[in-house]
């Protein structure tokens, strides 16, 4: 058994320490926002935040977050009020197929988080680990950029990590 | 109409004219309404596409599969403009598999006809194309097709159910129904009273709707024409579970297949002892069958997805040699020898290329060859399926990603022995399709598998290696170009050789291997053949290289490589001539107003005639593909550690607009999806075997390489055209015709990375 905090949800998963998180996410905890698509870190769609920190959940075994808290893109909405990333995501009309997104998104909360209004090496550097095969990365850039302004806007939230 | 009749219309022309008379009384008949089922749930179908409940949701079928192209926004559009319900408040449903569901604009891009040639047989040929989509119930998502095909219907199913609503309350009110108006999802009186749809719509779904509907003139239209929000954006922002791989059924089992990385060979032996050894595993099975094309291969069932994966790769295995030459160079020495000395069929013979030729003086000769490797489609979600057969063998349920629902369906239900009305097919979100979707070996092996555990739902999920490894690949091609120029430096002839392995010999084998496929295979020489360039002597050649490795639909098909070679050659020819690249196109497109206006105007947007800025070059592509216009301009920069790519401007004429924004999404992941494969991607063979196998050898353009990209629709067309995949086409030689502006280096071989390094 390995005890983690998903979504803000205490979670025991009765899994091997070997499992990855995504596969202990998706087939065990049925959490199906994270997507795979690589298996090797080199995509970025299976993106969530382990302790606040942007992480490949492909690759990083289940016994290495024990006590962790884990936030998925499912997790970012509190009831029907999306997250300020998810709307700007909205507002600039930026998922086509959308399975790269929720990875996405996780990699542009990590980001906000850290860098309140970022440039846009910023967004390359924090944000170039995450392939969207559609080609969305100009709306991505956009929509960004938009949530930025909005956290200026208002007061800095924070995001449980 | 039952397998053989579905199967022919594959194998080219004359099968399709064959198939209409036929099934001529087949085009009159109209096919049954899936949704009739839902009528006992509360839910009142009026046709395919539309229901409505009583209490007021009204819920709109797309009867084509979402994979990121808009269809479940358009579709619902087009529904809502007759309708007179705003989109958001629709209910979008994906329409499950059902012949209803034809496509049968798709169909024309079978046709050896260019999109120019409106003569008597060109057309004749798409009008039975039309109908042939129709009695073979082929219900499919390709060919840049979805709303040019929906256009009518979909317009015709919102106009049909809103009229038999005003009927329904026309007899319920005894008013006349001309003295009856419909907005915001309700009928109202004269007197003002409304009367909401769902009041009447049990009354209402059981009229015939009449006859002679006249459809809204778009001067009128409130929704289309204009851009609206996706309506699958906040599933999509939120990761919901809308995707094949997200499928969860209860005591549902997970599998992985690994079949023979030498495509098409098979399993010699195969030894499960360890891998049964991993707890969790549930079973490792042969899922190997002779005949087949995809080769030999196994299964592994587990308690989850990642056990399954570890315990594949703990199978002792030996595979078989492949059914083509082993290297990537003997497959291009047998690609070049087609091309050197195969004789092709010519899709365009123009004047008299040869006498030309023979005439020409040899300083006004331009020659060059290109060629381009084997790519992947590289879906972000990887193929998977899951499939249930039904404790008694007598029920089939398939959940998958799917572009060909209907094809899908009758490879399934043969596979598990189940009728085919005992056979459904749900279509889930595509994360990413390409035109890999299309193929039926991920819904056949998750029918194998689930053959073996009646009762049990089984989610066969495929790793990114299987995926990448064993796809339908865009055909490596080869091409041999000769111009003649004039006086004026614009050719006068021109002679193009194209040798490619057949798209559609290479599908048929894996579809229908019962049917052979005969004649020529215009798809090779599609986007070289059909360019509106007149040219008084124009000879294309379209040759098959017979080559074993599976070749499949991969965005743009044709155009995807036939525009690199052909505007290539088109700048090569200016830079001989010491003409403008710009002047070129225009004296060449002199005949094509619609095509002079897009490239005027990308030359326009990209300041192209303005002084270059130090450091940074352009270069200009045109490719007319699935009816639409397409001029791009790239722009390059030198830099430290290699070339950037900064802009691309891009001016699209697809005739009538239907929705701006989803269109410029379209053209913009077209544009990054063809950079993409000319930045560094390629296929590769050594001893049988793929050597990319994931993201890490074969990349694709990331968000700090992605340029500036500013599109602009253009309404010149008289036809409508297609948005998924022109976009694709002019990309690739727009920036190979940049970097020879930037370093005076000509690339004739894709990848360019081959040729030099991007930052």
């Amino acid at each position: 058994m390995i005890d983690l905090t998903i979504n803000g949800e205490e979670r025991s998963l009765d899994v091997d320490g070997e499992m990855p998180l995504l596969w202990a996410l998706r087939d065990v905890a049925k959490v199906k926002g994270p997507k795979f698509g690589c298996g090797i870190a080199a995509c970025g769609a299976c993106t969530v935040l382990v302790d606040g920190a942007p992480t490949r959940s492909c690759v990083t075994p289940m016994e290495t977050v024990e006590g962790a808290q884990i936030t998925t893109v499912d997790g970012l909405a509190v009831g029907e009020t999306l997250h300020r990333v998810q709307e700007a995501w909205i507002a600039e009309q930026v998922a086509q197929c959308g399975y790269c997104q929720s990875g996405q998104i996780m990699s542009a909360v990590a980001l906000l988080n850290e860098v309140p209004n970022p440039t846009d090496e910023d967004i390359d550097d924090a944000m170039s680990g995450n392939l969207c095969r559609c080609g969305t990365y100009p709306r991505i850039r956009a929509a960004i950029k938009r949530a930025a302004e909005q956290n200026s806007a208002v007061k800095p939230e924070t995001v449980e990590g | 109409m039952g397998k053989i009749l579905r199967r022919t219309f594959l194998i080219g022309t004359a099968a399709i004219a064959g198939g209409v008379a036929f099934g001529a009384y087949k085009v009159l008949e109209t096919p049954e309404n899936p949704l009739e089922a839902k009528r006992g749930s509360g839910e009142n179908p009026f046709n395919p596409y539309v229901t409505i409940t009583d209490n007021d949701v009204v819920s709109v079928y797309v009867p084509r599969s979402e994979m990121g192209q808009g269809v479940a926004t358009t579709l619902v559009a087009l529904v809502a403009e007759e309708l007179d319900v705003p989109v958001e408040r629709i209910r979008t449903l994906i329409a499950p598999a059902s012949d209803a569901y034809f496509n049968s604009t798709m169909m024309h891009e079978l046709v050896p006809f260019g999109h120019l040639d409106r003569g008597v047989l060109a057309q004749s040929s798409r009008a039975a194309t039309r109908a042939v989509g129709k009695i073979f119930g082929i219900q499919a998502t390709g060919g840049s097709s979805s709303t040019r095909d929906a256009f009518e219907p979909m317009r015709r199913a919102g106009a049909a159910a809103r009229e038999t609503l005003k009927l329904a309350a026309a007899e319920q009110f005894s008013i006349a129904v001309d003295r009856l108006s419909t907005a915001d999802g309700a009928v109202e009186l004269p007197d003002g009273t409304r009367l909401t749809y769902g009041s009447l719509a049990q009354a209402a779904s059981a009229l015939e709707p009449p006859t002679d509907i006249e459809l809204r003139d778009p001067s009128t239209w409130t929704v289309l024409g204009k851009s609206q929000p996706r309506t699958d954006m906040r599933a999509k922002v939120t990761g919901a579970p809308i995707f094949g791989m997200d499928v969860d059924l209860p005591d549902m089992l997970y599998a992985t297949i690994k079949m023979n990385p030498r495509l098409g060979g098979p399993m010699l032996s195969f030894n499960a002892r360890e891998a049964r050894k991993v707890r969790g595993v549930i079973d490792v099975i042969d899922i190997s069958r002779d005949g087949e094309p995809f080769g030999g291969g196994f299964a592994v069932v587990a308690q989850d997805t990642w056990t399954a994966f570890k315990a594949a790769e703990l199978v002792d295995v030996e595979w078989g040699e492949a059914p083509y030459p082993s290297t990537t160079d003997a497959i291009m020495e047998q690609i070049g020898d087609a091309l050197d000395n195969g004789s092709g069929f010519h899709p365009r013979n123009d004047g008299d290329v040869d006498t030309a030729f023979a005439d020409a003086r040899r300083d006004r000769v331009i020659e060059a060859r290109y060629q381009v490797p084997y790519l992947a489609h590289a879906t972000m979600e990887p193929m998977n399926a899951t499939a249930l057969l039904s404790a008694d063998g007598e029920r089939l349920d398939i959940w998958a990603g799917t572009q060909a629902p209907t094809i899908a369906l009758e490879d399934c239900a043969h596979e598990a022995g189940v009728a085919e009305e005992n056979t459904f097919v749900k279509i889930t979100y595509l994360g990413g399709g390409f035109g890999r979707r299309v193929e039926v070996d991920f819904v056949r092996y998750a029918t194998r598998i689930a053959k073996a555990f009646p009762g049990r739902p089984v989610k066969t999920v495929w790793s990114r290696e299987e995926d990448m490894t064993h796809d339908a690949y865009r055909p490596a091609a080869m091409s041999s170009w000769r111009a003649l120029l004039g006086d004026d430096g614009v050719p006068v002839a021109i002679d193009a050789r194209i040798a490619c392995p057949s798209i559609m010999k290479s599908a048929l084998d894996r579809f229908y291997p019962s049917l052979f496929a005969v004649g020529p295979d215009s798809s090779i020489a599609q986007g070289a053949y059909d360019q509106p360039y007149s040219v008084e002597n124009y000879r294309v050649s379209d040759i098959i290289a017979d080559v074993a490795v599976p070749v499949g639909i991969w965005r743009s098909v044709g155009n995807s490589y036939n525009g690199f070679f052909q505007e290539s050659f088109i700048d090569e020819c200016a830079h001989a001539a010491e003409m403008d690249p710009l002047d070129m196109r225009l004296a060449l497109m002199k005949d094509y107003p619609t095509a002079q206006a897009a490239i005027k105007k990308v030359a326009d947007m990209a300041r192209w005639s303005a002084p270059a800025t130090p450091g940074r070059a352009k270069g200009m592509a045109f490719t007319l593909s699935f009816g639409t216009w397409v001029a791009q301009v790239v722009e390059v920069e030198s830099r430290d550690d290699g070339i950037a790519i900064t802009n691309v401007w891009c001016a699209a004429d697809s005739g009538r607009v239907i929705d701006p924004g989803i269109c410029k999404a379209q053209l913009m992941s077209g544009i990054v999806f063809g950079l993409s494969s000319a930045l560094g991607q390629a296929i590769t063979f050594e001893d049988g075997m793929v050597q990319e196998t994931n993201f890490d050898t074969f990349d694709a353009m990331r968000i700090d390489q992605c340029p500036d990209i500013h599109i602009e629709l253009l309404e010149n067309a008289d036809h409508m055209g297609g948005m998924g995949e022109p976009g694709t086409p002019p990309s690739i030689p727009a920036l190979a015709n940049a970097i020879f502006a930037l370093t005076g280096e000509r690339v004739r071989s894709m990848p360019l990375s081959d040729s030099m390094d991007f930052v």
